[in-house]
């Protein structure tokens, strides 16, 4: 057992029990830095491409080198931030600390994905050497067979990912069904766990989909089989099928985890037993069921019959109902609550508006002739910003803050944590909302240009996406500043009630708990 | 922290992490009975694809499909069903703690995979011989409609490709797994990697069993 004093952060040192370990906690701090790192790197893009619409025409790039950065805009921040994002880095590290667990089940695994999340990220950006790609993450046929680039590393670089989020998913729920603690019912799980678990299974049953999807690309592109591309027999619709019977599930894989974090912090912030537990954990899992029957809303115009687009859109309409059984739960929970507005609350209540907008904008896409108009112009660029930027990523954000102590033993500065945050909701609507206005006018997404009429909103977007860079750099370095000048954090700071927070020391030793916990009552019961 | 501790059960290795051998041994079936569902899945994707141009091409796939030799395919098929028998003996070996049956039982497992990638290694030779291949490389003129004949023979050698990637993979695994029962490592308390292997060969087996008649059998 541990002695006084050793944690798992300085109980080994060096590179390689770092590069080698098999500690969960370790694991997820090292996802942490990574993701982080290509958040930057997207963000950077994302500013790169705001900038050249500062104007109509060539402001900064052409027309080829836009299509090029928003293709790695997309790619980078879906298959390496978003997509491994919660799971991988808080679900790691906090997952089997709140099961009463000393690992999760298969701790190589665990690093053999991580090390495959590296691989894919290298050959992602390999395919920069070959040339950059411009059509787009959604990798639509039969243009990604045609033009030029890196197409094939690219896409190699997404399959390889598919298999780190495939480990990744299949290690939690295992790790859930088999590693409680005595006691440990399934109804005295955290909702961050239900909400993890339900992710893994949207992981292990659409990724393989993905796969299978993008080797035929690379068949096609490589041998030309004619599978997809109508010139050789195939049928381009056929690829958008299976494309989005993964990457409609795939959101759910991003903001599943988000809803999680968000029922931990407005349960601990509220310091109140959450209400409506079973609806919040149940809803997790009908969102995760739903995922799998809606797909087809994203070809409301490729093609595809009135009925089956008919059918897409009623089913589609059904997913607002568990996200708002989630919301008006989270809200129940504060009403009466003793709610203090520490910063991770901040983003909570970042997220609680941000998703809200991001939520009801996806119903009117889901309207099958409001689609028709709205398809493929900024109001779906704006929506989908709002669920996965104002929706997974605040959420990403709160935790990070809520979990931070945990992982480091220090207290970060309250003043510019909570100033990063509000600084990021603010220039995140600047960023964003006009982009609805502008999109219901019409202005079509992924356009380096735009007529004259647009350039007031394409301003007021550009100058707030400046805003919101700033407020993310600043909510990461305030967190940096903190490792080096942070007071020493407490055991529980936040008065929270699960193990990780009432079985642990400030920092957790490696093997987590230094007894084993039994577990006696639910996870939110605060006194 | 996956170092092997005493376990209370002679001869089991317990990781660290878990508290009792039954729940190790529980978790990995449930992670393999997982990863089964992802390589179903996975297949799935291919199954799909036949089906639609099946149903787009259905008199095409009836004509394509004299090109394969059937008596090789079902040759195929006995040697993978036989394979699946010895697996399962093999386990049953290391249920009784008899050595030497674990490892002859894995040596004609691996004996047959090789068997199916010998015949399989004729039939695609013939097959690039006489220009039957997918895409652009389709060379054949004798069979009918040779426009669009490529598709069948794409999805021919997408899926048989794919499982033949995996039967290599399966004879790495029972290679490995050899090499273990060799080395004593199991015994009638920890055989469980053996159960693990052989759901994976089964998979694969199974998958053939689907492949042989939609492929070779077409009505
Ligand atoms: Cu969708």
């Amino acid at each position: 057992m541990s002695a006084p004093g050793k944690n798992y952060l300085n109980c080994k040192k060096g590179f390689a029990s770092w590069a080698l370990t098999l500690d969960h906690k370790r694991i997820g701090l090292m996802y942490l830095g990574s993701i982080m790192f290509f958040f930057l790197l997207g963000g950077l893009f994302a500013l790169l491409l705001r900038t050249e619409l500062l104007s109509p025409g060539h402001t900064i790039m052409d027309a080829k080198r836009y299509n090029q950065l928003f293709t790695l805009h997309g790619a980078i921040m879906v298959f390496l931030v978003i997509i491994p994002g919660i799971p991988a880095s808080l679900g790691n590290f906090a997952l089997p600390l709140m099961l009463g667990a000393k690992d999760v089940a298969f701790p190589r695994l665990n690093l053999l994905s991580y090390y495959i999340y590296v691989l894919g990220a290298i050959v992602a950006l390999g395919s920069l050497i070959v040339g950059a790609v411009d059509t787009g993450w959604t990798f639509y046929m039969p243009y990604s067979s045609t033009t030029d680039g890196g197409v094939v590393l690219m896409v190699t670089a997404a399959f390889i990912l598919g298999f780190s989020s495939i480990f990744t998913g299949l290690n939690f729920i295992v790790t859930t069904h088999k590693l409680r603690a005595p006691g440990m019912s399934w109804y005295r799980m955290p909702l961050f766990v239900w909400g993890i678990y339900a992710t893994g299974i949207i992981q292990i049953m659409a990724t393989p989909v993905l796969a299978i999807t993008l080797l035929l690309l690379i068949v096609e592109r490589v041998v030309k089989v004619g599978i997809f591309d109508p010139v050789l027999g195939g049928d381009p619709v056929l690829f958008q099928h299976f494309f989005w019977f993964y990457s409609h599930p795939a959101v759910y894989i991003m903001i599943l985890p988000g809803m999680a974090v968000i029922s931990e912090l407005i349960a601990v912030f509220s310091q109140k037993r959450i209400f409506g537990y079973k609806p919040i954990a149940y809803s997790s899992i009908a969102l995760a069921v739903l995922s799998f029957l809606v797909w087809g809303h994203h070809m409301f115009v490729s093609g595809q019959s009135e009925l089956v687009g008919m059918i897409f859109s009623v089913l589609t309409f059904l997913v607002a109902v568990p996200s708002g059984v989630k919301m008006f739960n989270w809200l129940a929970t504060m009403h009466q609550g003793s709610v203090s507005l520490k910063t991770p609350m901040l983003w909570a209540l970042g997220f609680f508006v941000l998703f809200a907008i991001g939520g009801i904008t996806g119903v009117f896409l889901g309207v099958l002739n409001v689609d028709v108009h709205l398809h493929d112009t900024y109001f779906v660029v704006a929506h989908f910003h709002y669920v996965m930027v104002g929706g997974t990523f605040m959420a990403f954000m709160g935790g990070i803050y809520y979990w931070w102590p945990k992982m480091t033993g220090k207290m970060y500065s309250e003043f510019w944590g909570a100033a990063s945050a509000i600084m990021v909701v603010v220039g995140f609507n600047l960023t964003f909302f006009v982009q609805f206005l502008m999109g219901a006018q019409g202005m079509p997404r992924r356009y380096y240009n735009y007529l004259d009429q647009f350039t007031i909103y394409h301003q007021i977007s550009t100058v707030g996406s400046y805003v919101l860079g700033l407020g993310f750099v600043m909510a990461l370095i305030t967190l940096l500043v903190s490792l080096k000048n942070g007071k020493t954090a407490p055991k529980n700071p936040w008065h929270g009630a699960s193990l990780e927070w009432t079985h642990t020391d400030a920092v957790p030793i490696e093997t987590n708990f230094r007894e084993q916990p039994v577990v006696t009552e639910g996870p939110y019961e605060y006194r | 922290m996956s170092i092997a501790k005493a376990s209370g059960v002679a001869g089991f290795p317990l990781h660290e992490h878990f508290e009792r051998p039954e729940q190790q041994v529980d978790a990995s079936k449930l992670g393999m009975w997982l990863f089964l569902a992802t390589e179903v899945l996975i297949f799935g994707g291919l199954f799909v694809a036949y089906a639609v141009y099946h149903y787009l091409h259905p008199e095409l796939f009836k004509a394509a499909h004299k090109f394969l030799d059937v008596r090789l395919g079902a040759f195929n098929t006995v040697v993978l069903l036989f394979s699946s028998l010895t697996v399962v003996l093999a386990i049953h070996g290391a249920q009784q703690g008899k050595k030497q049956m674990v490892l002859w039982n894995l040596f004609l497992t691996i004996v047959c995979a090789g068997t199916f990638l010998v015949v399989k290694y004729f039939e695609y030779s013939h097959k690039f011989h006489s220009g039957l291949l997918p895409g652009y490389y389709f060379t054949n003129a004798t069979v009918p409609s040779p426009d669009e004949a490529h598709i069948f023979f794409g999805i021919y050698f997408l899926m048989t490709g794919l499982h033949g990637i995996h039967v290599v993979i399966g004879m790495i695994v029972l290679s490995w797994l050899m090499f273990r029962a060799y080395r004593d490592e199991f015994n009638p308390q920890y055989y469980s990697p053996l159960e693990i292997g052989g759901l994976y060969w089964h998979l694969v087996d199974i998958i053939w069993i689907f492949l042989f008649p939609l492929l070779y059998l077409i009505r």
